[in-house]
């Protein structure tokens, strides 16, 4: 029976609970050093002075570095580092280069001692003065000297702009409304670090957290001026990434410190820093427009997203949902973008549709209530069976199911159309609901298996398990192809060494390097099956492949089982110690966030798998439904239930997926009720530095989180047709709760996070 | 963190001597404080003397004295003993729901009663040694006070300082009239009232308690009371758990058929102390347990907040959360 899809427990689960996976920070070297950053002080300005001499000699400190000592470096130079492949960079901004100061907290100087707590004191003695110059944090006075971005992820940024006024004007049914969102910090449970080891003078590894090692490579190559052949990266765990672990330039301190002191450098990113110089999602203020004919078909749609930057291209693409949702003859979507002396913002969590999604699906609500109309069948009304923009059919959608299934599962008919009508005791109770949708990418990737003769298998590619479950789904998939069970297959990523597989970021890990995994299991079980034809001793010597099943580790005439032969002896008759095969699958549409080059053999497409974005639109959908309990009194919310359906494609395993899911809902209540990043006007440092003060949901927050999968899957994402599932669950979230709020108390929150003061 | 050296003794008086030798050594007693803060580059002690082998740790009823009927508790026994010492569960539940509203179950199984009295504010400016901080280093300001200061003091603060006194414990400790018991340097005890423990900042808010140096926390002291059926702990948070209260109250009543004999209502997340609400036991004293006199009782004691830039809302907050924590104390102290 196949394993594939089965919820299964985590092949790596053992070694977490146990402590004996090992992360990046805990891959200790003999003789290591340990290097920490020292931050700026203000937000913008120029270093004068340097005063090391206290850190310098203090107990252990090996060296101290700064733009005055430091090695050269690369510079930033866009269009050469793409033909490197340095696509997803943190920040453009090579440390220790210069003595400007573009934010709060920007690392300016490298202490490295003997110890960490040692490298940690020496840090707190350096000296520093600044010429101070006015910093710009406050985004609403500084929109107006803003830009109007024209690509967004090489596409036409602003669409429409300026066409909708008129017809939204003179519409008699519209909403307009300014929804806001606050700054986000990512927070993976495990810190960025680390372990910069050289080999003499030009051969480094990097043992990262990252959730792409090749692109690690990449990044590290071209700054310290290396060949890619000559860095590997090594991160076999990683502690959650959620779009922060792309790459960071702490990377090439390591590095440096490892240069000056000729000794392995650890360097790890505390709690405080993730705050600044790891990125963020940027606070967005996103003011929608919506008209509708009197049945509640809508007419026009407009989104303006307003967000800040700085030293990146990346802004928060809230309007990207809104590009995909809803039928509408009209629609524009525009933004604008300040510069602020903050970190640079990332991808973080579904980029874009997680803040988007908060505004278009409020506003989807405000004008449901508006024309009367149940939001739910509101949004079935609206509903757009293709790509509203594009106007491709999409590759699969089954949204209006996700629709039925949530109402049916979370019992919403129970909801009144006027709010403050449930009550128990103190508690105000509302129902909201959402849309969720995030795209589904697939890109190139490669990967080897191997075969002993014992009946070991070997699945080898440089993918990440980010902790959604890689190690496990692979196994499951490799398990079927070979018909052996999960326990024979062990799998090995995130090594350069291994074949090139995309960063783990647009949950399209699984999209991507199932079908280079199960193409390499194929190739393997075909030459070892024609192995056993040619065989004259082999009981199925002769035979064609298509009288031909297997199971068991062994292959057997279809309706005669025993007539059979297993792997183990066929290798072992034609002295085979090993078998091995290498894949490279490759989307029609390119390779995307992988590697351009095959390294291994380029598995054919299937006829249906056109992974072609210019014949199909790929995305996930789902339905987002929250109950809340308001305490009316205090302002405090509490979300009691939460039903979220997903469309995301065929299921890999049950259990990991919905783990997923669960974990992107928690995600979105977090961001929904609590977390903002708050930055003080007259320094520019954030406030909320630690956990603490930037609040998390705790279990305590959690409600029981139903997870409902549609399961069907996408003919023409892959010959697996599994789309992505890491992201998607976020989106929507914080709009069902803000609705549901609403439904309760009658008050309509459009700013995030809905804290109790919000409510008072 | 920088280098310390770690002292360790079980006898009170040695303790204290090595507290006086070195004028930068302190006490360490849980850790959960003390240990963060020299993390964050805070507190710079060069020697931390461990008082955990300090015998102070029992939990027991007293038989003499002015506070006879009424409980002492160890200033060295856990949080979590504290609270659920059955005693305590009984006769003082205002107490087990306050500790129990703090922190985490890990953080109060290490905490200790003498060092939640003694924690230190948790502002933010004051923990980023880049920002300035009266409290922190006298005389730099204070980054709060046009800061960003959403969770600030309303009650006695003043330009040097807006910070608020972070613990739970110590709302209901001040509200149950309790007594710190010190021993100082020349080995005698000396009994501090609970509400002038801690300080307001005034022009010294560096300063956060009374003690004077050399002073060890070696018990608290809670007089016996008829609270024990109508007392209640309400802690209003950005979060379910584990946050630091937003504005907390503890409401402890007296009632005979529906007049209040006893009144004690104190406030957490307020001021750079905890607060007691004397106004608004002043207005409930003698009257009926009833909604209306709740509310007014409320309007009395927050008429003279003052609140900063972020934090208007804790006024309105802090009067509901009032007429709240009265309403389930007359109703028994359980949550419904
Ligand atoms: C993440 C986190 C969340 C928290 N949340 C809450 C919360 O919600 N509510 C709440 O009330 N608290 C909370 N706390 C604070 C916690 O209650 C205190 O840290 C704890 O009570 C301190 O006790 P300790 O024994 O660990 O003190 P230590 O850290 O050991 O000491 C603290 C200070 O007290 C001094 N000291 C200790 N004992 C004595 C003594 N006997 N005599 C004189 N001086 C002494 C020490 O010298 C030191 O200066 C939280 C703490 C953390 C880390
Ligand atoms: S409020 Fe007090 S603790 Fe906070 S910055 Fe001001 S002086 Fe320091």
């Amino acid at each position: 029976m196949a394993i594939t899809g089965k919820p299964i427990d985590r092949v790596d689960g053992r070694l977490k609970v146990t402590g004996t996976a090992t992360y990046a920070a805990e891959f200790n070297q003999p003789n290591m050093a340990y290097a920490v950053p020292v931050r700026s002080t203000i937000a913008k300005g120029t270093i004068t002075t340097f005063d090391t001499v206290a850190a310098e000699k203090s107990a252990g400190v090996i060296a101290v570095l700064t733009h005055k000592n430091a090695s050269r470096l690369k510079a930033i130079n866009p269009e050469e580092q793409m033909k490197a492949g340095v696509i997803f960079i943190g920040e453009d901004l090579v440390p220790l280069q210069d003595n400007q100061v573009h934010y709060f907290g920007q690392f300016i100087a490298l202490v490295v001692a003997e110890t960490y707590e040692q490298a940690r004191s020496a840090a707190a003695l350096l000296e520093v003065t600044y010429n101070k110059e006015k910093h710009a944090i406050d985004l609403v006075s500084e929109l107006p000297k803003g830009y109007k971005p024209k690509l967004l992820f090489g596409r036409e940024a602003q669409l429409n702009t300026g066409k909708t006024a008129d017809l939204i004007a003179a519409s008699p049914h519209k909403i307009e409304q300014t929804y806001t969102t606050s700054t986000e910090n990512h927070h993976p449970m495990e810190p960025h670090a680390t372990v910069a080891v050289w080999e003499g003078a030009d051969k480094l590894t990097l043992y990262d957290a990252t959730q792409g090692v090749v692109i690690t490579r990449a990044i590290a190559a071209y700054f310290l001026n290396l060949k890619p052949d000559n860095v590997r990266v090594i991160s076999p765990f990683v502690g959650g990434g959620f779009g922060t672990k792309g790459t960071w330039l702490h990377i090439v301190l390591a590095a440096m410190a490892g240069q000056v002191t000729k000794r392995p450098v650890k360097l790890v990113i505390s709690r405080q820093m993730m705050q600044t110089n790891v990125g963020r999602r940027s606070a967005t203020i996103q003011k929608i427009a919506l008209s509708s004919d009197p049945k509640g078909k809508l007419t026009a749609i407009r989104h303006n997203s307003e967000t800040y930057t700085n030293l990146t291209q990346f802004f928060e693409p809230s309007g990207l949902a809104t590009a995909v949702l809803y039928e509408a003859p009209l629609r524009e979507i525009t933004y604008q973008v300040a510069k602020l002396n903050v970190g640079a913002p990332t991808f973080m969590r579904a980029p874009g549709e997680a803040p988007g999604t908060f505004a278009l699906e409020s506003a989807m609500d405000e004008m449901a209530f508006e024309m009367k109309i149940d939001p739910l069948a509101f949004r079935v009304l609206n509903h757009a069976a293709t790509d509203p923009e594009t106007k491709h059919p999409f590759s699969a959608n089954y949204l209006l199911e996700c629709y039925r299934v949530g109402a049916e599962k979370f019992g919403w008919s129970a909801r009144k159309m006027q709010p403050r009508q449930t009550r128990n005791g103190k508690y105000l109770i509302g129902y909201g609901m959402a849309t969720a949708t995030y795209p589904a990418g697939r890109s190139s990737a490669s990967a080897r298996v191997q075969m002993t003769i014992k009946g070991e298998i070997k699945v080898m590619t440089a993918a990440s398990d980010i902790g959604t479950g890689t190690y496990t789904v692979l196994a499951q998939t490799a398990a079927d192809a070979l018909g052996v069970s999960v326990e024979r297959i062990t799998v090995e990523i995130g090594d350069t060494n291994l074949p090139p597989a995309p960063i783990a970021g647009g949950s399209q890990t699984t999209a991507s390097v199932h079908p280079a995994v199960l193409a390499a299991v194929e190739t393997l079980r075909k030459d070892l099956m024609l192995l056993a034809f040619s065989d004259t001793k082999s009981k199925l010597n002769g035979r064609k492949a298509d009288e031909i099943d297997f199971a068991k580790g062994k292959f057997y005439l279809k309706g005669d089982a025993s007539i059979s032969d297993s792997y183990a002896d066929i290798m072992s008759r034609n002295n085979k110690q090993i078998m091995e095969a290498c894949a490279t699958s490759m989307p029609a549409s390119g390779s995307g966030l992988g590697a351009p080059v095959a390294p291994c053999m380029v598995v054919p497409l299937a006829t249906e798998e056109n992974s072609d974005a210019k014949k199909y639109s790929f995305h996930s959908f789902g339905a987002q439904f929250a109950e809340v309990w308001v305490d009316e009194d205090l302002g405090t919310i509490r979300v009691s239930r939460f039903t979220s359906v997903q469309d995301v494609g065929r299921i890999m395993n049950e259990k990991t997926a919905r783990s997923q899911i669960i974990g992107g809902v928690i995600f979105g209540l977090g961001a929904a009720l609590m977390e903002e990043t708050q930055y003080d006007k007259h320094w520019g440092n954030p406030v909320t530095r630690s956990l603490a003060d930037y609040h998390v949901p705790v279990n305590a927050d959690v409600p029981q989180i139903d997870v409902h999968f549609i399961g069907k899957p996408d003919p023409h994402i892959s010959s697996i047709g599994a789309r992505g599932i890491g992201e998607i669950g976020i989106t929507g979230v914080s709009a069902a709760i803000a609705n549901a709020v609403f439904n309760a108390t009658g008050k309509r929150i459009r700013s995030l996070p809905l804290t109790l003061d919000k409510l008072l | 963190m920088r280098p310390f050296k770690f002292s360790s003794t079980k006898d009170p008086n040695s303790a204290i001597k090595m507290l006086m030798d070195n004028t930068n050594a302190k006490f360490l007693a849980g850790g959960t404080n003390i240990l963060d803060l020299m993390k964050e580059d805070v507190e710079r002690p060069d020697e931390l003397i461990d008082i955990t082998s300090l015998h102070f740790t029992q939990i027991k009823t007293i038989s003499e004295g002015t506070n006879k009927g009424g409980i002492s508790i160890g200033g060295l026994s856990k949080n979590t003993d504290t609270a659920n010492d059955p005693v305590i569960r009984r006769d003082f539940p205002l107490l087990t729901q306050a500790i129990l509203a703090g922190a985490s179950a890990q953080i109060r199984n290490m905490a200790t009663n003498g060092g939640n009295l003694n924690q230190r504010t948790r502002c933010s400016y004051f923990y980023d040694t880049a920002m300035p901080c009266n409290k922190r280093e006298p005389g730099t300001g204070c980054g709060a006070r046009e800061g960003i200061n959403r969770m600030h003091a309303i009650f006695g603060w003043t330009n040097n300082c807006v910070a608020v006194h972070p613990s739970d414990m110590c709302v209901a400790l001040v509200a149950l009239d309790a007594v710190v018991i010190v021993i100082g340097t020349d080995g005698k005890s000396r009994a501090i009232p609970f509400a002038d423990y801690h300080r307001l900042p005034g022009d010294t808010p560096h300063k956060d308690n009374n003690l004077v140096p050399g002073e060890l926390i070696t018990s608290v002291e809670i007089p016996k009371n008829n609270f024990a059926g109508n007392s209640y702990y309400l802690k209003v948070r950005d979060r379910a758990s584990y946050a630091f209260a937003l504005v907390s109250v503890a409401a402890a009543l007296e009632i005979n058929g529906n007049q209040i004999k006893q009144v004690r209502i104190a406030m957490g997340g307020v001021a750079h102390k905890p607060w007691r609400a004397i106004e608004a036991e002043k207005f409930l004293l003698g009257k009926s347990a009833s909604n209306e006199n709740f509310k007014q009782a409320a309007e009395a004691e927050m008429q003279h907040a003052k609140p900063l830039e972020h934090n208007k809302f804790k006024v309105e907050l802090g009067k509901r959360a009032i007429i709240r924590a009265l309403t389930q104390a007359m109703n028994g102290g359980t949550n419904s």
